[in-house]
This record gives structure tokens, sequence and C-alpha cells, in this order.
């Protein structure tokens, strides 16, 4: 009961964390600066960790579908299968662990060790909300850079897929037939679902990050703590939250 | 320190503190007990006592960093604990590690707070910020982060950041911890020169008894979360409370018990 409190207090603080954020919102032209700062750092230094692993998941899914596939004679339907997997699921799902465990982690030890050091306190006192300057030009960064990673994840996957394919002695579907197959059964809706569904992990994300950060309190042992707690938590609401989405969706 | 204050802008409105039965409980622990206080404008009000009892958290009140279980506190006619005082009054204060931020400069941890609220343009904001640092002789570490600065420097920014916000009520949290005796000195003299030029309302928390003595219009000494007396230094030289000597002038006595279980449990 009392765990069950405690989460209830974690989410209801967290709201409140957006609400104050977003009675900042007429004030974003002036945290321009900031607000590309925060997009360098969860676009750009993130894609390239973006680019190798969804290139490489692409090509295992390739793999392991044309392995299973060639045994009733489906291999032309590699295409498909990577395409959609990694458009509706698979690129929306690995962009949003990645920016838990790389972005996720940063923003809330950085904002944990501000908060520790009283550099939060001393913004208060400043009377300079931590939620303007601290938290609404990240979530806006999250709102700009999650469908770019998300689209570049779609097509180091369906790239991956298809050199895997062309490739493979006991696949051998050429690029022309994979794409084929891939544009033949996914449709627009496919993709811009994907994409809602990163929009939407990537800021849950950042907000739980953020308010963790944020309330963390003791000393610098909690920041450490504060980061694993950040973390963990955003894992479970990506593929929780992943569940209702994709139904919501469909 | 440059001896310019007679340039200081900072001279405006200050205000008073009204404490009035302030209760303070984390969890089962009360820090704070029925504390009733009254700092004038314009004072340099000192207020002491040992560690643990529950100076700081005092200063969180009044800075409205904390919230009261019970009582209120007031800056002027303002409650300290409505965040929308602080639009009505400019608060500074002096953390007691300085709590700078320690991704910016010197130069931009000052800058923070004019650009913030817009006070000036870009060559305002420069020409306020400069004028603060040469006031604290820091001008030349103007482009140094925090990590590059000595305990004393880190102390003076913070000061200085203070200052640059043009404070109508000035709080220091520990300003001389952690510092040798000739810097604490350099800033027990900028506290008071300050108030001389600046006639802000300062309230200082600290166990150090020399800056106490040195500085204060008044010193409320805070024992267990109690106010145990009020007073003006002279009162404090040789106090008549025995707790209060003891705090302020002790003598250490190697054949007081704690002292021979301390020498057993080493061994």
């Amino acid at each position: 009961m009392k765990q069950l409190t405690a989460v209830i207090d974690h989410i209801g603080s967290a709201v409140l964390l957006l609400v104050r954020s977003l009675k900042f919102v007429p004030t974003l032209p002036r945290q321009f600066p900031r607000f590309i700062e925060q997009c360098y750092l969860i676009g750009y230094t993130t894609l390239p960790i973006v680019t190798i692993l969804s290139f490489f998941i692409g090509s295992v899914l390739a793999l392991q579908s044309g392995y299973s596939m060639e045994n009733f004679g489906a291999k032309q339907f590699i295409g498909t299968l990577v395409g959609l997997s990694m458009t509706r699921e698979l690129g929306p799902v690995m962009v949003a662990i990645l920016l838990a465990g790389r972005v996720g982690s940063a923003i809330t030890a950085e904002l944990a060790s501000m908060k520790v050091y009283q550099e939060i306190d001393a913004l208060v006192t400043m009377n300079i909300p931590p939620e303007r300057m601290l938290v609404l030009p990240r979530l806006a960064a999250v709102l700009v850079m999650m469908p770019v990673l998300a689209i570049i994840a779609n097509l180091c996957g369906w790239y991956g897929g298809a050199l895997v394919c062309q490739y493979t002695h006991f696949i051998s579907v050429d690029s022309e037939s994979y794409f084929a197959a891939l544009k033949r059964y996914m449709g627009w809706k496919d993709i811009t679902d994907g994409l809602y569904k990163a929009e939407f992990f990537g800021f849950v994300i950042v907000l739980v990050c953020c308010h963790i950060g944020l309330s963390t309190r003791g000393g610098p042992r909690e920041i450490g703590a504060a980061v694993t707690r950040a973390v963990v938590t955003s894992l479970i609401l990506i593929l929780v939250l992943d569940y209702f989405v994709t139904k919501a969706l469909i | 320190m440059s001896s310019t204050y007679s340039t200081s802008p900072f001279i405006g409105k200050t205000y008073g503190v009204t404490i009035r039965h302030l209760t303070k409980n984390f969890g089962p622990v009360t820090v704070l007990q029925d504390i009733s206080l009254e700092v004038r404008p314009g004072e340099i009000f000192v207020i002491m006592g040992p560690s643990g009892s529950g100076k700081s958290v005092l200063l969180k009140h009044i800075a409205g960093l904390e919230t009261a279980t019970r009582g209120e506190v007031r800056i002027g006619e303002f409650d300290a604990a409505d965040p929308s005082t602080r639009d009505q009054v400019h608060l500074a204060l002096v953390f007691q590690a300085g709590a700078l931020f320690s991704s910016l400069s010197v130069y931009d941890n000052l800058a923070l707070y004019p650009r913030e609220h817009r006070l000036a343009d870009e060559a305002g904001i420069r020409q306020r910020v400069m004028r603060t640092l040469q006031i604290l002789s820091l001008e030349k570490a103007f482009n140094k982060f925090p990590s590059e600065l000595s305990g004393g420097m880190r102390k003076r920014v913070a000061i200085a950041r203070a200052l640059v916000m043009e404070p109508q009520l000035l709080l220091y949290d520990e300003p001389t911890s952690e510092l040798d005796p000739v810097m604490s000195a350099t800033i027990s003299e900028i506290i008071a020169t300050l108030r001389q030029q600046t006639a802000v309302t300062s309230i200082v928390v600290t166990h150090d008894r020399d800056l106490a003595l040195s500085i204060a219009d008044r010193i409320a000494i805070i024992m267990d979360g109690r106010i145990r007396a009020v007073g003006q230094p002279n009162d404090f030289r040789q106090p008549a409370d025995p707790v209060i000597a003891n705090f302020l002038n002790p003598v250490i006595d190697f054949k007081n018990p704690r002292f021979k279980q301390l020498e057993n449990n080493h061994e």
C-alpha cells in the first residue's frame, strides 16, 4: 500500500512538473540557445549509436527471418517483415531505450547534482524557475529530435536488412525485390504510428528523468541512485506504455 | 578587496523579517520549535548555534526554500513561503558551498540573473557584472569556472552573484566556513562594508564567534531548534548563561569523560 502511494505520488509530481513547465511555453523563443544545445545533446550525440544499432537490428531481423522463411518459400516477404517491424515497433522502442540509457541518465545526473549541490535552490532564490530554464528546453528538444532519430533508425534498419538479403547466400533476395515488398505492405499510417510512439516515449522519458533528477535529496551518493532509478523507471515505462500505445494505434 | 564602494548601485528599499511561532518537523524530528524573531530593516542580524541546531533550516525558511509546519515568516509585508514574494522582494542567498553553476564561468554565473530577468542589454549586463567583480577584486577571474577557484574565491563569487541581483534582503549561510582566518576576516569586512554602503538587511548564519561579534548589530543564539538568547554583541562577550558561555568560549578539558570514551574507542 505504501509503495502504491509512493508510485501515485511520483506520477502526480511528474504531472505537476509538466504543468508547471508548460506554463512557460510562451518563453520558449527566449530559451532558443538552450533548446539548440539540448537538440544537439539529444539528437546529434545519440545519432551514431542509433545508426549502428538499428543497422544491425535490421540485419539480424533479415537474417533470422530469411533463415526461417526459406523453409516455406516466403523469402519474398522479408522486406515487408523487416520494414514493418522496424517502423512500427523496433525503431521507436530501440530509440527510446537508447534515449533512456544515454540521454535520460545524463539529464538525471545533471539535475540531481544541481539539486544536491544547491544550484537548483540558487535558481529558486534568484526567481528563475528551474522548469523554465532546465525542463522546458529539454521537452521541446526531445519532441523535435525523436521523430528524426526514429526515421534514421528506420532507414538504417531497412538498409541493414537489404544488405543482408542481397549478400547472404541462403537468402539471395535482391534489393529491388526487398524494397518492393517493403513498400507493398507498408502505408503512411505505419510510419506515422511509429513516429507517434517515438514522440510519446521520448517525451515521457525526458519528463521522468527531469522529475527524478529534480526530486533528488541527500548527498552525492543519491545522484547515482537517482540515475539508476530514472533509467529503470524509463525502461519499464517504455515497455508498458508500448503495449497500450500500440493497442490504441491499431 | 577594492575600496570603491562609493559607486555601488545597490542602495534601495530594504526589508525587515518577522518570524512568528515557526515550527518545522522533518517526519518525527522537530528541527525548529516555536521560533519568533524580528529582524529590523537595515541591520546585520547574526544567527549562531552549534552544528545541527537548525540555523540553516531557519535561513531556508526565510529564503522560501522550506515551508513551515506551523507559524510564518514574513519579509516586510510579504509571506516568505509564497513564491510570488520573489517577484516583489529581491532576495539573495549566499550558500555555504557557494552553489555556483558549475557549467558556467564566473562571468556567466553573475550574468545569469540580469539576463534571465532582462534587466539590461548585453553591454549593460557586462558593465554591471564587471563592476560587481571589481568590488570584490575578482575581475581577473571572470572567465574561470567554479572548479578552478579556491574556496575563498568561490565564496567571493557567491557574494558577487548575490550583489549583482541588487538585493533588498541578503542572506549568508556560513560565509566563513572552511576558510583560513585571513580570508574569514576579508569576508567579514565585505559583509560589514556592503551593509554600510547599501543599507541592505543582512542575516548571517554562522558558528564563527569572531565573525558574529565583529559584524553583528544583534545576535540570536539557537540551540536544539529553540532561540536561547537574543542580544547585542556586547551581551555575548561575557555571557551569564553557562550553556552559551560554553558554546562561545569552549574550554577543552581532556579529563572530560567524553574524551576518555573517544580514546578507548580509538584503542
